[in-house]
């Protein structure tokens, strides 16, 4: 467990921190993700996808509910997570987030504000479409196209 | 497999576990029997795994990682919890789990097995002294800087002399001679074990130092033979196998 903990840590505290921009709270989130792979080993297997991308979706999912307030809402056994890079190495991961950070910086603002928004602060898209004043469709097509977005930066 | 246009932007929100009411019921039951749009799902939440890289960076402070091992050792996983579709891939996982349960086991135990080392360096340290001891009594039997004395009736001459003491349940015997005749060139006494039944069993060579001095200390014997009695003859310096007549000296069991 320490191992998995000093591997995946700072992925799932990153994600955490950034949701919540708390560091307590971040360290929380920490903490029950870990606890609930310490508690059900059996919910992740390979083929849910890498532990390393499984753990930063579940990290994610978890800080939005703690943002909202509310009670989880995915039960973590039926996440199951599909992308190429593995995000086990140091060295992997750092060259993964530089593709990230260049796919994002090279989508269309309101694309990537639109992604961030329903991704880091958990709001919906009708939520994003009342703050944009902008129709409920074209929120929806531009979160889409974010994602499709990272993964072709990555399939190149 | 193709991914139904009709839902592909949806999926993106049930990535995202956005998707409420109607549309997440809808795309469920869809879900439920349409592999390519269950696969879309799975990579869609994978691209929401490489959006988290984006946030990667600050790294925990190192009591969250103290306070997780905590909370690990004070909770022992329950077994049946574990596995429901098991792979190899988690046999490193166990494994760390392992590591970790063992330490917590291991922490517990340490007082104990301090303790019981304790316990052992003194038992260990009274056999130590009981060995020394022994030692000293085999170094005084068998030096050759020890004064001998024989002491028999007064006036009477100095008579050879033999004292053989066997304990039959170790087959373990000490045997001390005085005053022996000084013995010819190539020649050796030799000890017998005389069985209640059977034929003399070798117990030892011997040669007498300048006083008529000589000790046998635990010969090899076979084991738990009855002793009779003990002898001694004159024998070839490598010994013999059986006895050489006449008999020098002999004794029974008191």
């Amino acid at each position: 467990m320490a191992t998995l903990y000093d591997r995946y840590s700072s992925i799932v505290y990153s994600v955490g921190l950034r949701v919540l921009g708390d560091t307590g709270a971040a360290e929380d989130v920490l903490q029950e993700v870990f606890m609930q792979l310490w508690r059900n080993p059996g919910v992740f297997d390979a083929s849910r996808g890498n532990l390393g991308a499984w753990l930063a979706v579940i990290a994610r999912n978890r800080a939005i509910d703690v943002l909202r307030k509310r009670r989880p809402e995915t039960d973590i056994a039926d996440v199951v997570v599909s992308v190429e890079p593995d995000m086990a190495g140091e060295a992997e991961r750092a060259r993964a987030m530089e593709k990230v950070r260049g796919a994002l910086g090279a989508m269309p603002e309101a694309q990537r504000s639109a992604l961030e928004m329903a991704y880091f602060e958990g709001l919906t898209h009708t939520e994003i479409a009342s703050k944009t004043g902008e129709p409920l469709g074209t929120i929806k097509t531009r979160i889409r196209a974010g994602l499709m977005a990272l993964r072709k930066a990555f399939a190149a | 497999m193709s991914t139904h246009e009709q839902f592909a932007d949806d999926l993106a929100l049930l990535a995202l576990g956005q998707l409420q009411g109607d549309e997440r019921v809808a795309l469920e039951k869809h879900l439920e029997g349409c592999a390519g749009c269950r696969r879309e799902l799975e990579q869609l939440r994978g691209d929401t795994a490489l959006l988290a890289l984006s946030a990667a960076g600050p790294t925990p402070p190192r009591r969250a990682r103290e306070r997780l091992l905590k909370a690990i050792a004070k909770e022992p996983r329950a077994p049946k919890a574990a596995s429901r579709r098991w792979t190899w891939t988690l046999v490193p996982w166990f494994a760390a789990a392992a590591f970790g349960l063992a330490a917590v086991f291991f922490f517990q135990q340490s007082d104990r097995l301090s303790q019981r080392v304790a316990e052992l360096q003194s038992e260990s340290a009274q056999q130590q002294a009981q060995l020394e001891r022994a030692r000293e009594v085999v170094t005084t039997l068998t030096s050759t800087d020890a004064l001998r004395v024989t002491l028999v009736a007064a006036q009477a001459p100095p008579q050879p002399q033999g004292k053989a003491i066997y304990v039959r349940d170790r087959s373990s015997l000490v045997f001390l001679a005085s005053n022996m005749p000084a013995l010819p060139p190539q020649k050796a006494y030799e000890l017998w074990l005389i069985p209640t039944n059977g034929a003399p069993i070798p117990a030892g060579v011997f040669k007498p130092d300048a006083h008529g001095s000589a000790t046998v200390i635990e010969p090899p014997l076979p084991a738990g033979v009855e002793a009779k009695a003990f002898a001694i003859t004159v024998e070839p310096e490598q010994g013999s196998a059986a006895p050489t007549m006449p008999i020098v000296m002999m004794g029974a069991g008191e």
